[in-house]
């Protein structure tokens, strides 16, 4: 789609805000790697149709080619309770679920798809591979041996997921699982600003975990150089607030750093108290993974 | 003007437990007026607090939340905590660690309104 048809687009939609146009606007704009922008469309055009499936699977694209898998997982299984026979949103998570070493559930939505939508080319080889690798016992993972050459095959029968990129190690361990926003709003990193497990999204939905624990990085020097220079003994925790959050960092270990975010609902003092729960969890982890 | 400014120290260095009060210029983080007690070194002090708020005001943005308004450094024997104030200032201070923070939060936020 040329620069002209995407004028047009989006002239229609200032034009019309209710109309659906905000459906191929968003898809012309992701595929030509305008993420913002999609993302925006997306999200402003689920504003106005929250229960239709399109609308769902075009946002589950956006956070695909972003990175952010878990997300987009989210929004396709949305789409699938309102629409169970979306053929695209079962091709997304059969592609999640390739990548994530799930054949059997992969090939289950692959399969749903091609019932859905029998005539799209490339499904039917995309499903012959699948099944190909579970008979041999498959990868156990989406990096186990000759998991590149399947996931090219199912990619080369998902063009509309072409692009979403197949992480290059295994996801960020659910460390926090079974904690209060153990994906958004829990953040573990290292001294070096490394991000080692959970998340954080901005107000749009994009994972922003990894900048902010770059920028968090010197927090840690920060506070131990100031503590030292009054004799204030070790540094416990660093709260923050701000018009539309709150923040509190702690240290499970003299090397690592937890974040916890919140609206400003959430008094701080509340904040202290989850941030003693995933401290706890966080330094059991660390400790076992050493 | 700097001793006007000192007057605004004064409702925070009269809390129990606060060991001292300053006024600090954010971007070069250095004393523009203090009141602390003997031990505290205040230009020490103000740089670190004005790095920190630094530091937290660029992980608050790229989080896309707003600049913080409130910063509380908690350590075993005390504490540092700063409020931002207009006219790119913080103001900080230095507490021991039975201080009533609620207390010391609201003087805070008295003096950098007073700032304005």
């Amino acid at each position: 789609m040329s620069s002209e048809d995407i004028r047009v687009l989006t002239s229609q939609l200032a034009a019309d805000p209710s109309s659906l146009v905000f459906l191929p606007l968003g898809e012309a704009l992701r595929r030509r790697g305008q993420l913002d922008a999609a993302q925006k469309v997306a999200i402003a055009g689920l504003t106005r149709y929250p229960d239709l499936a399109d609308a769902h699977d075009l946002l589950a694209r956006v956070l695909g080619d972003r990175g952010d898998l878990e997300r987009a997982f989210d929004e396709w299984d949305i789409a699938l309770r309102l629409d169970p026979g979306h053929a695209g949103s079962h091709k997304g998570i059969g592609f999640l679920y390739f990548v994530a070493g799930d054949l059997q559930q992969a090939l289950g939505h692959l399969e749903a798809a091609r019932a859905a939508n029998p005539e799209e080319e490339g499904l039917d080889a995309a499903i012959a591979r699948v099944r190909e690798a579970l008979a041999a016992g498959g990868p156990a993972g989406g990096g186990g041996p000759g998991a590149d050459s399947y996931a090219a095959v199912v990619r080369s029968g998902l063009e509309d997921v072409t692009r979403m990129p197949v992480p290059a190690s295994p996801p960020m361990p659910s460390l926090f699982e079974g904690l209060e926003g153990a994906d958004d709003g829990l953040l573990l990193l290292d001294a070096k600003g490394l991000r080692l497990a959970g998340g954080l999204k901005d107000p749009v939905g994009a994972q922003v975990g990894d900048a902010v624990a770059a920028h968090l990085a010197g927090v840690f020097k920060d506070a131990s150089r100031a503590v030292r220079l009054l004799g204030l003994g070790g540094w416990k925790s660093v709260a923050a607030e701000s018009a539309d959050a709150n923040f509190y960092l702690a240290a499970p270990t003299p090397e690592t750093l937890l974040l916890l975010s919140r609206d400003p609902g959430v008094p701080i003092g509340r904040l202290a108290r989850l941030a003693d729960r995933a401290t706890e969890t966080a330094r059991a982890w660390l400790e076992g993974s050493e | 003007m700097t001793a006007g400014i000192g007057a605004a120290l004064e409702p925070i260095t009269r809390v129990r437990g606060v060991r001292g009060a300053m006024i600090v210029s954010a971007a070069e983080g250095i004393v523009v007026a203090e009141s602390v007690m003997e031990g505290v070194d205040a230009q020490a002090v103000a740089a670190l607090a004005a790095g920190l708020a630094a530091r937290l005001r660029r992980a608050t943005d790229a989080a896309g939340r707003g600049a913080p308004v409130f910063i509380h450094l908690e350590a075993e024997a005390g504490a540092i905590v700063a409020v931002p104030a207009e006219r790119d200032l913080l103001v900080v201070a230095v507490t021991q660690a039975d201080v009533n923070i609620g207390l010391v939060r609201l003087e805070l936020r008295r003096a950098a309104d007073r700032l304005a």
